[in-house]
């Protein structure tokens, strides 16, 4: 599903990912764990299309397509899906107006019939519950006046209204609350398909207690230099990153 | 991050789509301004002898003033003496239509592809419109249906024709030929523009609109605008305006005076839509305005809502003179800078009756190498006992080559007075731009919806046909702007 070879990008001509390797398959679920620095957000954002990054190397196959060449908007069109790790707010945009926008631009592309304003607050209403988030967010604007938890959980809802194949969140668990972050992890489980696939990046172990990944890499400098299984996130949090980064790097 | 500049600054690439001239006989004065020239304009329109006399003690007084340098703009000095200050579209003016049927084609066509048609067929249902081209009026449409009710809207000259003793009555009651620089060129030398009364206790039943439309290169443009709601009447009036793209500054200095008598409401909107120059700040109309109007009666209404996004330079402060006891003023603007376009630009609300209530919105909107410049006053005088003021001002930019300044004056002598001032600074910034792409929405729908949302307040206050328009104008001046 998402097949990433050898990424090398960066910013103002300084390398971040250093030649980054991974590969997804459908049905799984990866995390990315790291410490701060070592390059996990800017290999969201890389992933994700923006433009400030640049790509000095490498290649990103997702479903059989070169996903660097798609235009960040027709890219969560193909179903790539990046939760943000700072949700950002526009003021002004009524956040049920851009959702239903936003659900309406996805479906166009796929060839499906717009949702009318009612059908849309039903489908949002749906997944508002899942989420345990209070209606009364959606008339104010974008993310204006949302709690750091909120806007968090207002992430993994419009990943639930987008229904994505394939989906990175970066850092949803910064930030939240035992109660909110099993909200999260109870989303995110329920958004869990076959045909579909997650990759979590995080910086602590807490988030994967709830969603047990198949696959745990460890980020430092720009390269992952341990994979292993869900154990790995337990010995990580047992043993701190120095375990990794520092001393003498065994292949699991 | 080098890039997300450029991104935005792609926004500087929209094109004016009203650029067009139309080629038509004029009949033009040469350029310079004398008595002479006064007498003459005033000739070509057989004017009363008060009205001449009226002109030349405004020229009079005109040549002893300076032209004000306090606006936050900048442009090289203006020389009067090349402007030619009257040019109307056919040969004589005796040959001046008579009526919309004998209008020159050409003329007629220049309004179709403006979109306001003038044709019986196709006019706009529920709006009148008269349309200036240049320094005259070429016509009025549903002048008969307006007349059964007693509604009186024609051209300026028009006016002064057939209805002198209210002419003479309102003219400069509310800005005086001696108020400012721009305002005393007008009362010498202006040409055309519309006038409306409104009988006692009539709800006007259409819209009523002017479209100004400059052609002829080299000249000025100097309407004059009087609208006078009489006892309990109600009247919705709507400004549009457009001209050819041209290398040359054109000046376009206009007056609009607005009178309601007791609980009379006077809503005035305006699209303005001037060419504002290229990217480099070449050409455009330079518009420098002076509107105001005075709620006489108890209990009357003005509401002032613009919509600026073209013009080189604007300089305007629609304003509200509330001397009625419980008038209400009212201003609603949106001021779109783009390319290297400059806007001083506000209102001026002067409280004089009892619990006279105001209300501000202004939203400023800088994109390209735009300098946006709010400037209001708020003065409450001291008989004002009960006096309230909301003040909303709030700025976006887009991109970070542009500017928005704030210069709000708030002058108080009543101690009952309530004023309020809320202001705001916001940026579009990439991060929003590639959150809405994030999200599956172009850029270019993302800027749009987040101008669109910025200016909401303002745009539902116009009426409900040109509500759309000017989303649209804002879409249309917004576009091409990001890659």
């Amino acid at each position: 599903m998402l097949e990433i070879k050898n990424l090398q990008a960066g910013v103002n001509g300084k390398a971040i990912l250093k030649g980054i390797n991974l590969s997804i398959q459908p049905g799984e679920t990866h995390a990315i764990m790291g410490p701060n620095g070592s390059g996990k957000s800017t290999l969201a954002q890389v992933l994700a299309g923006r433009e400030s990054y640049e790509i000095f190397g490498g290649s990103v196959t997702y479903n059989g397509q070169d996903l660097l060449d798609l235009a960040p908007e027709v890219r969560v069109r193909e179903g790539f899906f990046l939760a943000f790790q700072y949700p950002v707010e526009i003021s002004g945009v009524n956040t049920t107006y851009f959702l239903r926008a936003a659900v309406n631009a996805v479906r166009a592309h796929r060839g499906e019939e717009e949702l009318s304003a009612v059908d849309f607050l039903k489908l949002m209403r749906e997944k508002i519950q899942l989420l345990e988030l209070d209606e009364s967010l959606f008339k104010r604007s974008v993310n204006e006046g949302f709690s750091g938890g909120e806007k968090k959980r207002a992430e993994i809802l419009q990943m639930a209204l987008l229904e994505p194949t394939m989906a990175v969140l970066d850092e949803t668990d910064s930030g939240l609350d035992i109660d909110a972050l099993k909200i999260v992890a109870n989303g995110l489980n329920h958004l869990k398909r076959a045909n579909n696939a997650q990759l979590i990046i995080t910086h602590y172990q807490r988030l994967l207690n709830y969603v047990v990944p198949d696959h745990v890499h460890v980020l430092h400098d720009g390269r992952i230099v341990k994979s292993g299984g869900k154990e790995l996130a337990l010995e990580l949090e047992e043993k701190g990153y120095d375990w990794v980064t520092n001393g003498e790097l065994q292949t699991a | 991050m080098s890039t997300d500049t450029e991104t935005i600054d792609r926004f500087v690439d929209q094109e004016y789509k009203w650029g067009f001239y139309t080629d038509v006989e004029a009949d033009t004065l040469p350029p310079g301004l004398d008595e002479e020239v006064v007498r003459q304009i005033s000739g070509k329109k057989d004017e009363p002898e008060w009205l001449t006399e009226w002109r030349l003690k405004s020229f009079r007084h005109w040549q002893k003033m300076k032209e004000p340098r306090w606006p936050h703009v900048q442009y090289e000095p203006i020389d009067y003496q090349s402007i030619s200050y009257y040019s109307a579209p056919g040969a004589k003016d005796k040959d001046r239509p008579k009526s919309l049927d004998e209008v020159d084609p050409k003329l007629l066509e220049t309004y179709d592809k403006l979109g306001v048609p003038l044709h019986e067929r196709e006019r706009l249902a529920g709006v009148a419109v008269d349309a200036v081209f240049d320094s005259v009026s070429v016509g009025t449409t549903h002048k008969e249906e307006l007349a059964k009710h007693g509604i009186i809207f024609c051209s300026f000259s028009e006016a002064v024709q057939d209805h002198p003793e209210l002419v003479r009555k309102y003219l400069g009651s509310v800005v005086p030929y001696t108020d400012n620089f721009f305002a005393t060129l007008n009362s010498a030398v202006f040409t055309d523009g519309s006038f409306v009364y409104i009988p006692k206790g009539v709800r006007c039943p259409l819209e009523l609109s002017t479209y100004f439309r400059i052609n002829a290169a080299g000249t000025g443009q100097f309407e004059r605008t009087l609208i006078v709601a009489d006892e309990g009447s109600h009247v919705s009036y709507l400004e549009g305006c457009t001209a050819p793209m041209r290398d040359e500054n054109q000046l376009h200095a206009a007056v609009v005076e607005l009178v309601a008598l007791g609980d009379a409401e006077i809503k005035y909107s305006t699209v303005q839509n001037w060419y504002p120059g290229d990217k480099e700040g070449r050409g455009g109309i330079y518009n420098f305005v002076t509107k105001r109007g005075i709620c006489k009666g108890a209990n009357s209404k003005i509401s002032w809502t613009q919509v600026e996004t073209g013009s080189a330079i604007t300089w305007k402060y629609p304003s509200v003179i509330l001397r009625g006891d419980g008038s209400v003023g009212e201003f609603y603007s949106v001021a779109l800078t783009n390319l290297k376009q400059q806007a001083d630009t506000g209102t001026k609300m002067i409280h004089i009756g009892r619990n006279t209530r105001s209300t501000i919105i202004s939203k400023g909107i800088s994109a390209g190498r735009g300098q946006n410049s709010y400037r209001g006053l708020v003065q409450i005088n001291k008989n004002a006992t009960g006096a309230r003021n909301y003040t909303q001002c709030d700025s976006l930019l887009i991109g970070n080559r542009c500017g928005a300044h704030t210069f709000p004056y708030i002058e108080v002598k009543n101690p009952t007075a309530i004023v309020e001032h809320e202001a705001t600074t916001s940026k579009i910034g990439e991060d929003q731009i590639f959150y809405c792409n994030a999200r599956g929405i172009e850029t270019q729908d993302a800027v749009n919806m987040i101008v669109n949302g910025f200016c909401k307040e303002v745009f539902r206050e116009l009426p409900m046909e040109f509500a759309m328009e000017a989303q649209a104008l804002m879409d249309v001046s917004l576009e091409g702007s990001v890659g």
